[in-house]
């Protein structure tokens, strides 16, 4: 689960970590109360969605020259201008894809005076299986690029889940950032801060970029990307009240009620499989063929005629959707459960779009049975091969 | 020899009293008579089980392990209390814990982890449809009548795409030596590079089918591990899929390890590193069974 840079900053806040002052703003009314109630005479506005590249993105309703997602603003009154600008406008930026993202809320923030941008994130490090730092004195710009040209500039350390973060590491983050001074003894109580907000509240990403030191030689954390373990939300209920759902596809939260692992994607075959692994594998194989697939979703290991069913309506109220495979590998799940529960729904939401459905393993020929005397227009498939050549045969020859 | 269970595993079970725990231990016990030997529940030790076989039940690991002399475990334990179980077989010092869980919150792994590399305790997943030595044990939740007993050892992330890889070899008339999902999880108690050593170490094993999928960079590095392995003279026949050719970046694919981030852990990277080690990347996984087959052909 994501949450909007404010609230990652007002989390942060909470622990104890340097962020500037700042106001949320939901109508364009707010905003001079909101610039009011700050310091000046510097102001940030900043664009609060749920995507990244914010401040090279371009609105799509204004010129092509007018200013991105993060505006530095230098006075109350162009601090209102900008968001009359910005607010519930469509800002596009490399991460949200050309449709882009309705701007509904803004942060106006205290503006900051930046000697160095660095880069800061905390993630969990596969490879050791443990929470790591990963910084870079390449702040500021976007961290794949350092990565990928200057990968000495990225520098990993990984904490010991069982000491926390020792003196070693911290000199070796100060180290890494090139702070003295105030700065490094900054980095002494903020690396902490950052490590034990990230573990206390199951955080999966925590990205500061920037972190900056201001020309007072003070650091600050200028931007908070924040990332939550969807597996720990169980025990947080705070974070969850701050879940913003019209940044979600509202397909993906339809499946979340029925525990439906699904995903959008931009293609016209609509897929339902059992297990992860097989349904990235059944993306790829319609892929292999020539075509697209419009999703992603694995109905999982012991799935019930109900949710079998929920997952069909989810896949055939996509208009996208142009063709459907269904690949089931019984393991634990029963095919004729699954047979059954696509046949409940073809019978309640009815069927316009082809459909291939491939049952292999438990009770396959029961599930076959089933689908064959349902009368109901469906391709049976003898294997995944034969059942993507089908699907893709029937969608490209409508 | 099969690697890590055989016909004389004996299993307690961390959560038998659940539907899933009971559900898997009735099959498991149905399949070749794999030795299930008791249940773990705090508070019904000295109860018996319910199922077909009256299991005892113990108020500890550690009791469970005394009284039956069981050398593995299986957790079925939910995922908020499924690391404890985990921890609780580490204590106990259970050789063998295979947990099936999903959903466990990655920190939680984290301290399990740190707990299992001071330990003698091997982990399975989590998150992992578990073992099969064909007519011998089955751990976990892997149908059974697709196995054949055979030569092929199987490797996967991912649980449907075992099924595929095991049904695909069975077909083929190779069976299997052993199949182990080491599970779909980013923090993992077994990688594939401890399983391929187990397999290339393994008499019976003659060929290896392995399976991958986005997220992380364990794939390349057991190709580079391969590598390093055939320059010593240690090599077999394998077979690889990868699973997320398609996969957008940034998306967590129903597995929490399958996702590409910051550019890393995508499929190319990972097919162009099982290549280069030798390994027969097949780009459908239909037919992972005849690529496999066309590798040990040479």
């Amino acid at each position: 689960m994501n949450i909007h840079e404010y609230q990652g900053k007002q989390l942060l806040k909470g622990f104890g970590a340097p962020v500037a002052d700042g106001v949320p703003v939901f109508k364009i009314e707010e905003a001079e109360a909101a610039a009011k109630a700050l310091p000046g005479p510097l102001y940030v506005v900043k664009s609060q969605i749920h995507a990244g590249g914010r401040g090279k993105g371009k609105f799509k309703e204004l010129t092509a020259e007018a200013k991105g997602g993060v505006r530095l603003a230098k006075s109350v009154d162009e601090v209102v201008a900008f968001a009359r600008e910005m607010l519930g406008n469509t800002l596009v930026t490399k991460q949200t894809g050309p449709a882009g993202k309705q701007v509904n809320r803004l942060y106006i923030e205290d503006g900051a005076d930046i000697d160095r941008e660095l880069y800061l994130s905390i993630l969990v490090d596969r490879s050791v299986g443990r929470v790591a730092f990963v910084v870079s004195t390449e702040g500021g710009m976007d961290i794949e690029a350092v990565a990928h040209d200057t990968p000495e500039k990225i520098i990993t350390v990984a904490i010991d889940p069982e000491k926390g973060v020792t003196a070693d590491d911290l000199k070796a983050l100060n180290g890494a950032l090139k702070l003295s001074g105030d700065a490094a003894k900054d980095g002494e109580s903020l690396f902490p801060i950052l490590y034990k907000a990230f573990v206390d509240k199951d955080m999966s990403l925590l990205e500061v970029n920037p972190l900056i030191v201001m020309k007072n030689g003070r650091l600050r954390v200028l931007d908070a990307k924040v990332s939550f373990d969807n597996n720990a939300l169980f025990r947080h209920a705070d974070v969850l009240e701050l879940r913003d759902t019209t940044e979600e596809d509202a397909k993906e939260i339809e499946a979340s009620k029925y525990d439906l692992a699904y995903v959008a994607l931009d293609g016209n075959i609509g897929c339902m499989v059992n297990g992860a692994g097989l349904a990235m594998a059944t993306m790829d194989i319609i892929k292999l063929y020539g075509a697209e697939p419009a999703n992603f979703l694995d109905v999982g290991g012991g799935a019930s005629k109900e949710k079998v069913t929920a997952a069909f309506k989810i896949i055939t109220a996509d208009p996208a959707v142009k063709g459907i495979l269904i690949n089931i590998f019984g393991g634990i799940m029963k095919c004729d459960i699954i047979a059954e529960g696509v046949i409940a729904a073809v019978k309640e939401v009815g069927l316009k779009v082809p459909l291939v459905v491939r049952l292999e393993g438990t009770n396959a020929e029961l599930g076959k049975k089933i689908i064959n005397e349902s009368g109901l227009n469906v391709v049976s498939a003898d294997d995944l091969d034969d059942a993507a050549k089908k699907i893709v045969a029937a969608v490209k020859g409508n | 020899m099969s690697i890590l269970i055989d016909k004389n595993t004996k299993i307690l079970v961390q959560g038998l009293t659940g539907n899933t725990g009971s559900f898997h231990t009735e099959q498991a016990l149905a399949y070749h008579g794999t030795k299930m030997v008791g249940g773990i529940h705090p508070k019904k030790g000295g109860e018996k089980w319910d199922g077909s076989v009256p299991l005892p039940i113990f108020s500890t690991v550690a009791e469970g392990k005394e009284k039956t002399g069981a050398n593995a475990s299986v957790v079925y334990v939910p995922p908020a209390g499924a690391a404890a179980a985990i921890i609780e077989a580490i204590d106990a010092e259970i050789p063998l814990i295979v947990c099936i869980t999903e959903g466990i919150p990655v920190m939680d792994m984290i301290k399990v982890k740190a707990r299992l590399d001071r330990s003698a305790s091997r982990l399975i997943g989590p998150n992992c449809p578990g073992i099969v030595t064909p007519d011998q044990c089955k751990i976990g939740i892997m149908p059974g009548n697709i196995f054949r007993k055979g030569s092929v050892g199987v490797v996967s992330r991912s649980g449907t795409l075992t099924y595929e890889a095991v049904f695909q070899t069975t077909n083929a008339g190779l069976g299997q030596s052993t199949a182990v999902g080491i599970g779909g999880d980013p923090v993992k108690g077994t990688e594939f590079i401890d399983m391929l050593e187990m397999f290339l170490a393994d008499e019976e094993t003659k060929s290896i089918i392995m399976i991958g999928e986005i997220g992380g960079s364990a794939e390349e590095d057991a190709a580079q591990f391969l590598i390093d392995e055939a320059k010593r003279g240690r090599s077999k026949p394998m077979a690889g899929f990868i699973a997320g050719r398609t996969a957008p970046e940034g998306r967590t694919m129903g597995h929490a390890g399958a996702v590409i981030s910051g550019g890393k852990g995508g499929a190319e990277d990972k097919i162009a590193a099982m290549e280069a080690a030798g390994i027969r990347v097949s780009p459908s996984p239909a037919r992972l069974g005849t690529t496999l087959v066309e590798a040990i052909k040479g």
